[in-house]
């Protein structure tokens, strides 16, 4: 359940330096290297158009993809990080915690808003891969629940996006039991009988993966992404052998049965539309 | 008493003393009772001393001391007519997740756990107590089959960690510990869960819904271990003493921030002191429990698991004075 594999690969400019980007800026597609104009990945919802790689986004960038015409509510905005176990390890928590704040503009690694997709009511929650590597803490947890709370008061599917390297070391048990929350109230909802879409991107790991990330009525996955319980650097030291080349991509996860289907970010809004049409029918 | 560890040394000292006193009273056939009583009280005064102030890496030691009673040894004494049941009707039987009926006192218990091995050969076959996905999906082909048959559910949960193995990921290692999760806040019988030795992360919760959660006196419980946790934030495995202390792992400070039900007490020393006043204390309480928690409705206690867990966690409110934590919204349920 690491959270702090940061891979750099893939992680592109932080949602705050991007609105001070001036135009112009190039980046290189962390695949194939070749340049991307900022404005092309905006258009193309940064999916290189070379080579098809999806590169990881954020809360603010899911929403302005999904949410028609980028319009939403967020919910429960104001609910920050507590320091129930007054953690430190080489830096205070609270100090990591005011840390990513600062650098990413956002209060923690999760955002939930309702608006509608193809014209059908729902509430997306999306996690932030910057925000202390994704990781799950109380706040994740709470949102979450809440977002549910909040399904099933207003009659409408909720949808998941996660990308997280797993639970928040800094709040030990009470990550653990954000685990068994999310999985209770995703029980209350199935009860309801709403839908609910896990949408799963790179990287999903550890305790997400091992709650509410599968548990969706469809878990559906971004190309390439990696998709694991345990991080591959652990299974590589477990079983001491190399593993086999494409190991906990969206397509081998997809091939054992975990995933309904993998969808190119390009089509994602029109085919989760449609599935959400589909049940409402 | 045995003697183990480090911690553990100023006992073995005064008991090496009242066996010399003892030898020499033989010996000389001179009444030594006063300083024999003398040194006895010492002994349980440190004894006392030593085990009620345990640090969280010492307690990490004691839950994973080789003769603790396992979870099989817990079965079998506290019920009979044991009928072990294997497999998940899928892949495979997983020996790291033992399971069945058994009668307690004249009542039907569908009993689960993680299993360690006693021995060498045995720690392999039953993969050191990790288990892979067909554990957790036997486990919860059981909890369905007690659900149908309207029987309590007792889980002993002892666990480094589910198996990160590659075939556990090509299986679904974490959609099995979900699926868990999931199904057993909503079983509508009594689920008692008791941390008998390790409590490692989504690997113990996968069996750890419960209406009654405890941990044994000197267990542990946490997301992560020491070891992995120190390699993980100080980039070593030197730390792990300190990753215990920071993690708050123990029975005690796990009750204090209401992430578990209970502490059950060992017997002075730890539970491989004496095993069968270990299982007969927590035999005890489990069949107080059970008589109360069977006498509830299943909505009732379906609801109050659920309310339980949702109420775990601690967030702020930005626009809230600093430092005034907000608990949890309670359920709907
Ligand atoms: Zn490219």
């Amino acid at each position: 359940m690491a959270w702090f594999k940061r891979e750099e690969k893939g992680i592109i400019t932080t949602t705050k330096e991007k609105k001070e980007a001036p135009d112009g800026i190039w980046n290189k597609c962390p695949n194939c290297k070749k340049p991307l104009h900022y404005s092309e990945q905006v258009e193309n919802q940064y999916v290189c158009h070379y080579c098809g790689f999806h590169m990881r986004i954020g809360s603010k960038e899911y929403f302005s993809i999904l949410f028609d015409d980028n319009q939403f509510t967020e919910l429960f905005p104001n609910m920050i990080s507590a320091d129930p176990l007054n953690f430190a390890d080489t830096k205070k928590y609270t100090e990591r915690l005011e840390e990513s704040k600062r650098k990413t503009g956002l209060k923690d690694a999760i955002r939930s808003a309702h608006g509608k997709i193809e014209g059908h009511n729902l509430v997306i929650a999306c996690m932030d891969f910057t925000f202390i590597g994704g990781s799950m803490g109380s706040v994740v947890g709470e949102k979450i629940s809440r977002s549910i709370d909040y399904c099933i008061e207003h009659r409408m599917p909720f949808l998941m996006i996660s990308k997280s390297g797993g639970a928040r070391m800094m709040e030990a048990a009470f990550s653990l039991m954000q685990m068994a929350k999310t999985s209770a109230k995703l029980a209350l909802l199935a009860q309801a009988k709403l839908p609910y879409i896990s949408l799963l991107t790179d990287p999903t790991t550890g305790g997400v993966t091992a709650s509410y990330a599968m548990l969706g009525d469809i878990n559906v996955s971004e190309p390439g992404a990696l998709i694991g319980f345990a991080g591959p650097r652990v299974i590589k030291e477990t079983i001491k052998k190399d593993l086999p080349k494409g190991f906990q991509t969206a397509e081998f996860v997809l091939e054992h049965g975990f995933l309904d289907f993998i969808v190119d970010r390009r089509k994602m809004k029109e085919k989760l539309g449609a599935f959400i049409k589909m049940i409402d029918n | 008493m045995k003697i183990t560890f480090d911690f553990e040394k100023p006992i073995g000292e005064l008991q090496q003393q009242i066996e010399k006193v003892q030898q020499v009273e033989e010996k000389t056939k001179v009444d030594m009772l006063p300083t024999l009583t003398e040194l006895r009280e010492n002994l349980q005064a440190k004894k006392e001393e030593i085990f009620g102030n345990l640090n969280g890496w010492q307690n990490v030691q004691l839950s994973r001391h080789p003769e603790r009673p396992y979870t099989l040894q817990y079965i079998e004494s506290m019920s009979t007519d044991f009928i072990e049941l294997h497999g998940d009707r899928n892949m495979g039987d997983d020996k790291a997740i033992v399971g069945g009926f058994g009668s307690m006192n004249g009542q039907t218990v569908m009993f689960i756990g993680h299993q360690k091995g006693i021995n060498t050969k045995m720690r392999q076959y039953r993969n050191f107590g990790m288990a892979n996905p067909e554990g957790y999906r036997k486990a919860l082909r059981l909890m369905k089959m007690a659900e149908k048959f309207n029987k309590p559910i007792i889980t002993f949960i002892d666990t480094p960690g589910a198996y990160p193995g590659l075939e556990a990921e090509e299986r679904g290692q974490g959609e099995a510990i979900a699926r868990n999760l999931m199904e057993m806040s909503v079983l509508k019988v009594p689920v008692i869960c008791v941390i008998i030795g390790e409590g490692a992360s989504g690997g113990a919760l996968g069996i750890g819904i419960g209406d009654r959660v405890y941990m044994l006196e000197h267990t542990w419980y946490s997301v992560i271990s020491p070891e992995s946790c120190s390699s993980i934030l100080w980039r070593n495995w030197d730390n792990k003493e300190k990753a215990a202390e920071v993690l708050k792992l123990t029975s005690t400070e796990m009750y204090k921030n209401k992430l578990i039900d209970g502490i059950i007490k060992e017997p002075l020393g730890g539970a491989h002191q004496d095993p069968e006043a270990m299982i007969n204390t927590l035999k005890q309480v489990l069949l107080n429990d059970l008589d109360m928690l069977k006498a509830k409705p299943a909505d009732e206690l379906v609801n109050e698991r659920i309310a339980k867990f949702c109420a775990m966690g601690v967030v702020a409110d930005e626009d809230l004075p600093e430092n005034i934590a907000i608990e949890p919204e309670e359920t709907q349920a």
